[in-house]
């Protein structure tokens, strides 16, 4: 039997959960040219918090997963208003070395508070996957993954698309000073714009921690995946951000059936270099070649 | 007291890397992320070398010359790009890198790491003690401060600066901007490499972790802190950041907590030096207030358009 469906869907999985992620990255770099490192971590933060309350209060999940997204767009905006809002006027490295320092920060926060030993949210017997036709396995988890993923991202083009808010963010983005004159609060808009990506990372979280473990440094390696997912599917651009987090998780996924699954990682920076090296506005990007190249 | 000449050590070693990091990103403006890994391949280098029966001087010079080429080939892609695709692009690199060394276990043994690495030795004469070690790294230090800083106050580093502050003007005067890149990002990556030799010796064990993005991060707060594009300011921070930690060690906590209040301390202060002081303690101040007075540090604009 083949085993290229099974990591086709497994593909697919891994790519919902990067293509939440690469949502928050794409919507701030979109508006301020800015990298987010510490993305990573607000994803890891909120499956933390979501766990705090499922497990350590016992709240229902649901409720749970709202407070995780509470909290968590409560942190970002933290780091928001007090760090990166002074930094961006101060060219590229400051705010980027700024977001490294606030990665290590959270993942040291996170460590000293719940210790580094594995978290779990499982309570009970580990459930047996669904058999699927083509000897293809999934678990009852990994179908609400994908589905609340694609659920999400429909959400998002529409809200983008139709409300006045969304509308204001593409503005913004679009052009930042032609907004400011059209008496859109811009700072009001990136705080919004930086609570969605929140947002979306901490459902991102809540899923893969169910799915997963808890680890202080679970958010590292999602959050610099995704990143390659953005650059992929072309900074700044949303319909990119989803496409190059599938295209990313399903490469990775049906690339360990050749290469050794170590090798997992380093297929997708792989991909990340070919493509700033031969195609760097992405695969939908809409910049010009002045802003990459020399 | 060998505790105190262990600190020194240290001292020594990361002062090499933050001044050679702060060749590349203070004075040539290369926004270089993969420093971390340069130091871990010319640890691999000289650590693979010495085990084989290679002398302790043909590997050491060997980790300066394999991390050079590394550097100079990642260069290439690297510098056609500009702003912020350039820190991805040599951010990738870092990771692939740090991948191999975890997957090739035929060559590194994975992250078991390489342990039993022969301690420094020079002419039959061992550096055996801790101190006996000092003097070594402490000479490697000397020579590469003195290095840098002939280099950026050269005619070579002064296009160097050049070019970090006005891309274009640089390139109307006639300047080969790819070149001179290029070079920067080859002499910084080769003395990481030696630091990660020294590295390699002093420890005598090696492996993948102590290369990551935790230990670039590091690096970059020890030249926020000294001062970005300052030679003695980069060995100030590297100080600073070395001797800032240590008294958590006579706390007693248990290790991991350590571990945790240790990062919270250097990302604490890069953050709060950023926001208050982001020119660091001797940073390039003077030279750019005049001029610019708003935008203190890399002169390109957030805003376009």
């Amino acid at each position: 039997m083949s085993i290229i469906p099974q990591l086709l869907l497994n593909g697919i999985i891994a790519g919902g959960i990067y293509a939440l992620v690469a949502l928050g990255y794409s919507l701030v770099f979109g508006v301020l040219r800015f990298i987010n490192f510490a993305h990573g971590e607000l994803f890891m933060i909120g499956a933390y918090i979501g766990w705090v309350f499922n497990i350590v209060f016992g709240v229902n999940i649901l409720i749970a997963i709202l407070m995780s997204i509470i909290i968590t767009i409560g942190v970002s905006f933290l780091i928001e208003r007090f760090v990166y809002q002074k930094l961006y006027t101060k060219g590229l490295m400051p705010p980027i070395i700024a977001s490294f320092g606030v990665s290590i920060f959270l993942q040291a926060l996170i460590l000293m508070i719940f210790g580094a030993q594995i978290k779990t949210y499982r309570t009970g017997e580990i459930q047996p996957g669904i058999s699927l036709p083509g000897g293809m396995i999934i678990t009852k988890i990994q179908i609400v993954i994908i589905a609340v993923s694609i659920v999400l991202m429909i959400a998002l083009f529409l809200y983008l698309k139709y409300t006045k808010t969304g509308k204001a963010m593409r503005a913004v983005s679009n052009n930042y000073q032609v907004a400011l004159i059209m008496g859109i609060n811009n700072k009001t808009i990136i705080s919004y714009i930086f609570a969605i990506g929140a947002g979306l990372a901490a459902i991102g979280g809540v899923l893969v921690g169910i799915e997963q473990n808890l680890t202080p440094t679970m958010g590292v390696m999602i959050g610099i995946k995704a990143l390659v997912a953005t650059v992929v599917g072309g900074l700044g651009n949303i319909r990119g951000a989803v496409m190059g987090g599938f295209t990313i998780g399903i490469i990775e996924n049906i690339g360990i059936a050749w290469l050794p699954s170590g090798y997992k990682d380093a297929i997708a920076f792989g991909i990340l270099i070919l493509m700033l090296i031969f195609r760097p506005t992405g695969l939908l990007g809409r910049k010009t070649e002045e802003e990459i190249r020399i | 007291m060998s505790y105190f000449a262990n600190i020194l050590v240290f001292i020594c070693i990361y002062g090499i890397l933050a001044i050679s990091l702060n060749l590349t990103i203070g004075f040539a403006g290369i926004f270089n992320l993969t420093h971390a890994a340069f130091f871990g391949i010319g640890a691999y280098t000289s650590a693979l070398l010495t085990l084989t029966g290679v002398p302790f001087w043909l590997s050491f010079i060997c980790a300066f010359l394999i991390a050079a080429i590394f550097g100079f080939l990642i260069s290439l892609p690297a510098t056609r790009l500009k702003g912020i695709y350039l820190a991805i692009v040599t951010f990738g690199f870092a990771e692939i890198i740090i991948a191999v060394m975890k997957n090739w276990q035929g060559l590194t043994r994975g992250p078991l790491g390489l342990p039993g690495i022969p301690k420094a030795s020079l002419f039959g004469f061992k550096f055996a003690s801790t101190w006996e070690f000092f003097v070594l790294a402490a000479v490697v230090l000397i020579i590469t401060y003195v290095i840098i800083s002939k280099i950026v106050n050269s005619p070579f580093g002064r296009t160097m600066r050049a070019i970090r502050d006005d891309e274009i003007a640089a390139k109307a005067l006639g300047k080969n901007v790819m070149k001179y890149k290029s070079y920067a990002m080859l002499i910084g990556a080769g003395f990481a490499g030696i630091a990660g030799s020294l590295f390699a010796h002093y420890i005598t064990f090696i492996d993948p972790s102590s290369f990551t993005l935790t230990e670039l991060i590091l690096m970059l707060s020890m030249i926020v802190v000294g001062g970005i594009a300052s030679v003695p300011g980069a060995l100030l921070g590297a100080a600073i950041l070395v001797i800032l930690p240590e008294p958590l060690r006579f706390l007693y906590l248990p290790s991991s907590i350590v571990a945790a209040i240790r990062q919270m301390l250097f990302s604490g202060i890069l953050i709060a030096m950023l926001l208050f002081k982001p020119n660091g303690i001797l940073g390039e101040r003077r030279l750019l207030l005049k001029k610019n007075a708003k935008s203190s540090w890399f002169i390109k604009k957030l805003w376009r358009g």
